[in-house]
């Protein structure tokens, strides 16, 4: 699995693409300012959320009408930061595919985006799903809680890849 | 003046005690990133809705007073893991282009927010549920955006230029 992923990697670094991206130096600056950017975009949506969710933001507010407003944005970015990712990538293969900190970040972004999915597409339908029960509002908690952890150490393990060193 | 202070944080403790260990630095930087990310994304909230784009159903005072405080904290947060990442290499910080750039983008953030608040603000009652905002508002909003992108930009020109 490993040794395949360093062939992957050593044959996308000796593509067109990835050279040009070497070879120019403002390339990975500027697409790291767009992928940045873009999670600033989600960092923002999620954390309202579940800020709202907790009790501790815009209490004026419905966990619906915040859902609708700010996680619809947060796909769109999410597109966008797979194809800047995909090209920071491109650039330097072996520094993020053989690296255990690029591993975890892309765990722990499955997991998070089926937890957003899971808290946004009941609202769809039904408004108020998660302000029912005591048992949905703690579901909802719990989410809101796990979504601040994980999108946090989503944005520390992108900044490990420089640090953590690659298989 | 300014250089001596600059020369004596340079050569602090503190800066020896950051660059000393392999585990701060990151650390601080990581801290920075998460900070900044969320700065920028709680107060494009607000710099959309005076733009008209986004949240025109909430007037602009309450969704001011909503959203600020976390912008806020999370500003706190970047100055202080920023000045940490500063005073370990303070004099290089301070030579280095793209840093001095940054440095006078949030003082324009920052002047933009002032008169946005102190001047623009002063006939709110006139525009708070409108969709569309006075040009002084939507001049705000745009600057502020601009600002943001312009600061995130030259603060990752930073690591690619910086002399260690």
């Amino acid at each position: 699995m490993l040794s395949n992923l360093r062939i992957f990697a050593d044959w996308l670094a000796r593509t067109a693409l990835s050279e040009t991206i070497q070879n120019v130096s403002w390339i990975i600056p500027a697409v790291q300012t767009v992928h940045i950017v873009c999670v600033a975009i989600v960092i923002g949506g999620t954390f309202l959320v579940s800020l709202r969710i907790l009790g501790v933001f815009a209490p004026s507010e419905t966990i619906a009408a915040l859902a609708n407003r700010f996680l619809s944005w947060i796909w769109y970015a999410l597109i966008l930061l797979l194809v800047t990712g995909s090209l920071l990538i491109i650039g330097e293969p072996g520094r993020s595919l053989l690296n255990p900190a690029f591993a975890l970040k892309m765990a722990m972004l499955v997991v998070v985006a089926g937890l957003t999915v899971l808290l946004q597409r009941p609202l769809a339908t039904d408004a108020g799903f998660w302000d029912v029960t005591g048992g949905r509002r703690l579901t909802a908690k719990a989410i809101a809680v796990l979504s601040l952890v994980l999108w946090s150490c989503i944005v520390f393990a992108g900044r490990w890849i420089a640090y953590v060193t690659a298989y | 003046m300014v250089q001596e202070f600059i020369q004596w944080l340079n050569d602090s403790t503190l800066a020896a005690t950051i660059q000393a260990s392999a585990l701060m630095f990151p650390w601080f930087e990581s801290v920075h990133v998460l900070a900044i990310t969320l700065v920028f994304g709680s107060i494009l909230v607000v710099d959309l809705r005076l733009l008209g784009l986004a949240s025109v159903g909430r007037p602009v005072t309450q969704l001011v007073r909503d959203v600020l405080p976390v912008t806020w904290i999370a500003f706190a947060v970047a100055v202080i893991t920023g000045a940490a990442m500063f005073i370990s290499n303070a004099v290089e910080y301070a030579r280095n282009f793209p840093f001095q750039m940054k440095m006078v983008l949030l003082v324009l953030a920052g002047l933009n927010m002032l008169v946005f608040h102190f001047v623009t603000c002063r006939g709110v009652g006139q525009w708070n549920e409108a969709r569309r905002t006075p040009f002084g508002a939507r001049f705000a909003g745009g600057f502020s955006l601009l600002a943001w992108v312009g600061i995130i930009a030259f603060g990752r020109w930073i690591g690619f230029t910086i002399g260690f």
